[in-house]
């Protein structure tokens, strides 16, 4: 994508705020985050297990109530109290694929229902055939045969249920989804197939993605933007071979130098950094979100801040060319 | 550099079926392999081809409804596939070679301490009892990096982080002093940062106690990390097995050119990544030929008919596959691979 043009915000969360509990029990999941998510991009939120990356994404398809905040989308705010219209419309054109396919689909549906089951509510006035043409057009679009429409999910593999998945989610026309890890209970063969398949929709439907994984470089490979969150913070946001290039925050980069490379001697010389929350000192400065350079988002206090702009434009004469490869983000890791 | 390999554990032609549902599943299909003192070695595939049954017939954790049907599994002497009981497996399991299971979450016992766990492990095999048991705990809790073992061990395991579990699960494995180390995706249920530290803790451990560790795994990234040796499976089968940088910078076989080439670190932004039709081939039924042949883009006719047998690349790397034997025409491997194969030419000599 081209971040130079103006580009239409498709989606917007504003200070999302998300807590379970009360009381004693009160656990601040999302502690106020901030991003845009333009039209026809792949925006990758990475973090790893418990940093509330999956709550971000259950919250803006409103499964989990935001306790602060709001979400915009295409100009209205869509959590909390709205009218009936926009609801319909918010739960037509926001979609959601989840992670494992084994777990997601009714077992005891056919897939011929599993595929519709959003239509019922949202175009009543369907026909049956007319139903069943769409499920077969679904079924085709994601490389699976309109007879397997009268099959249940366990006569299929894993790369197929996730396919069904997938289905069910175009079946509603929609404009945005927010994929939840699709591929991480994959095996690796059938990984490179759902991707490919979810760009080649990406393209043909000018569709959006927020797409959720703790896989960093299948972050590389699929998606434009990539936000870093821990915690509960996005600690940074940066276009993707920018923030491989040149990651500020601590956090991001002890994340890429665990990263596992299919590579035996660039793993042999990699060199592991290790995050330590505590050495942010945070008491007098109180750190905020912060657009360090053009669509480069950071968050730290002032004087961290301050060294992240040297550590930028340290950086900055020998980019001559992009930096794409491995190569790169093994010198990174060495640095 | 050609040392002779002193070999440790030898598996001859092991074949294993299971009886499921009246219907009779060949999941080890004559499998050769020797593993050799103090390496590091892996074994990868996708999940069903096996690679769990393979190393599962080394400690006599095979499922009730599984058999060895023909082979030999040599361990100083002895002849694994042959042992019955659990008497028999019980000189052999934990003191001899130990196993470190996938998911930390269900492999402790929630309603026992930590240092009840280990200490279990230390009377069994090591007869250590008291004061004598408590103490080797706390110097094994040391040993896999768990910071202030005297209170950790009066713990719970609900007390401890994903990671720090896997230490302890580690630290029963040590407790027997084992001599090999099976880790069966020791980190698929960890995050990437603390990933990378239980390896650099299973490799710290190997060079001190002098191990023989193999690793189970489908991902290809711990793999390049841990292994000195590689053995690719796919139904049943080793297809390729060698040096880690062969495998890695040299493949052979056409299953592990796709493998290889699927791995989106390779892929280009906007462009399709290479991607392997198809499933795995059912082992219900009887594989004829090569077992990747049906997804094998450019397989050729003997594929179909005929088992490939391993040809040897180099001394230390072989391969099953026909299209090394000198009657067979020359076929290409994808880009990527061949970009691989010229970009390391001199790291493989």
């Amino acid at each position: 994508m081209n971040y130079d043009e103006v580009n239409e915000v498709l989606v917007s969360v504003r200070d999302m705020h998300v807590v379970f509990g009360k009381g004693r029990n009160k656990f601040e999941a999302i502690k106020g985050v901030s991003f845009d998510i333009y039209k026809g991009e792949t925006f990758g939120l990475v973090g790893e297990s418990g940093s509330g990356k999956t709550t971000i994404g259950r919250a803006i398809i409103r499964i989990n109530p935001m306790s602060g905040g709001e979400v915009i989308y295409k100009g209205d705010k869509i959590n909390g109290k709205i009218s009936r219209a926009l609801d319909k419309k918010v739960t037509q054109e926001i979609q959601m694929i989840f992670q494992d396919p084994m777990a997601s689909l009714n077992e005891r549906a056919k897939v011929d229902y599993i595929v519709s089951e959003g239509l019922i509510n949202v175009e009543k006035h369907l026909s049956s055939e007319e139903r069943e043409t769409k499920v077969a057009k679904a079924l085709l679009e994601v490389g699976l045969l309109p007879e397997f429409a009268t099959r249940f999910p366990h006569e299929f593999s894993g790369g197929q249920r996730q396919r069904i998945g997938i289905a069910r989610s175009l079946i509603m026309q929609p404009q945005f989804i927010i994929a939840d890890e699709p591929i991480s209970a994959l095996d690796v063969s059938i990984r490179a197939q759902v991707l490919n398949l979810m760009n080649k929709l990406k393209k043909e439907r000018g569709l959006t993605y927020l797409f959720i994984a703790h896989d960093l470089s299948v972050m590389r490979f699929i998606s434009d933007r990539i936000a870093v969150i821990h915690k509960g913070v996005i600690v940074e946001l940066a276009e993707c071979e920018k923030l491989f290039a040149h990651p500020l925050h601590p956090y991001t980069k002890a994340l890429l130098s665990a990263v596992p490379l299919a590579d035996p001697e660039y793993e042999k010389h990699k060199v592991l950094l290790t995050y330590d929350p505590s050495a942010h000192d945070y008491s007098v400065d109180k750190p905020y979100w912060h657009e360090i350079e053009k669509g480069h988002f950071v968050y730290g206090n002032e004087p961290e801040l301050e060294g992240y702009r040297q550590e930028l434009s340290a950086s900055k004469p020998e980019e001559a060319d992009e930096p794409r490869r491995k190569q790169e983000s093994c010198e990174n890791g060495e640095k | 550099m050609e040392q002779q390999h002193d070999v440790i554990l030898s598996v001859k032609d092991l074949n294993v079926k299971f009886s499921l549902r009246g219907k009779v599943l060949h999941a080890i299909r004559g499998i050769s392999l020797d593993i050799n003192r103090g390496e590091s070695f892996a074994i990868v595939g996708e999940s069903g081809s096996g690679k769990s049954v393979f190393v599962k017939n080394f400690i006599g954790l095979l499922d009730r409804n599984g058999w060895v049907d023909s082979g030999e599994i040599l361990y100083n002497g002895m002849d694994l596939a042959k042992f019955k009981t659990d008497k028999d497996w019980l000189q052999i399991r934990g003191k001899e070679i130990a196993m470190v299971m996938q998911d930390p979450m269900t492999s402790l016992n929630p309603l026992k301490t930590i240092g009840a766990q280990i200490g279990e492990a230390l009377k069994l095999h090591q007869n250590l009892v008291g004061t004598a048991a408590y103490n080797e705990c706390v110097q094994i809790l040391n040993d896999v990096g768990i910071p202030e073992p005297e209170r950790r061990y009066k713990q719970y395991p609900h007390e401890f982080s994903g990671g720090m579990r896997q230490r302890v699960v580690i630290a029963i494995a040590m407790a027997c002093n084992p001599k090999i180390l099976i880790c069966d995706e020791p980190t698929t249920a960890l995050d990437v940062t603390i990933q990378a530290q239980i390896l650099n803790l299973i490799k710290d451990l190997k060079n001190k106690y002098n191990l023989t560790t193999i690793y189970i795994t489908h991902d290809l990234g711990v793999v390049a990390n841990v292994a000195d040796r590689i053995a690719v499976m796919y139904a049943g089968d080793i297809v390729e097995v060698g040096k880690c940088n062969d495998v890695f910078y040299d493949p052979q076989h056409p299953y592990t050119w796709a493998l290889l080439s699927s791995l989106p670190q390779l892929g280009i932004k906007g462009e399709d990544l290479y991607s392997i039709e198809g499933t795995p081939p059912n082992l219900f039924n009887v594989i004829k030929g090569d077992a990747f042949a049906p997804r094998n883009p450019n397989a050729l006719k003997v594929d179909f008919l005929h088992r490939p047998p391993y040809f040897e690349v180099s001394p230390t790397h072989k391969a099953k596959t026909w299209l090394l034997d000198e009657r067979a025409p020359k076929v290409e491997p994808p880009p990527h691979i061949a970009a691989l194969r010229e970009a390391h030419k001199e790291v493989r000599q």
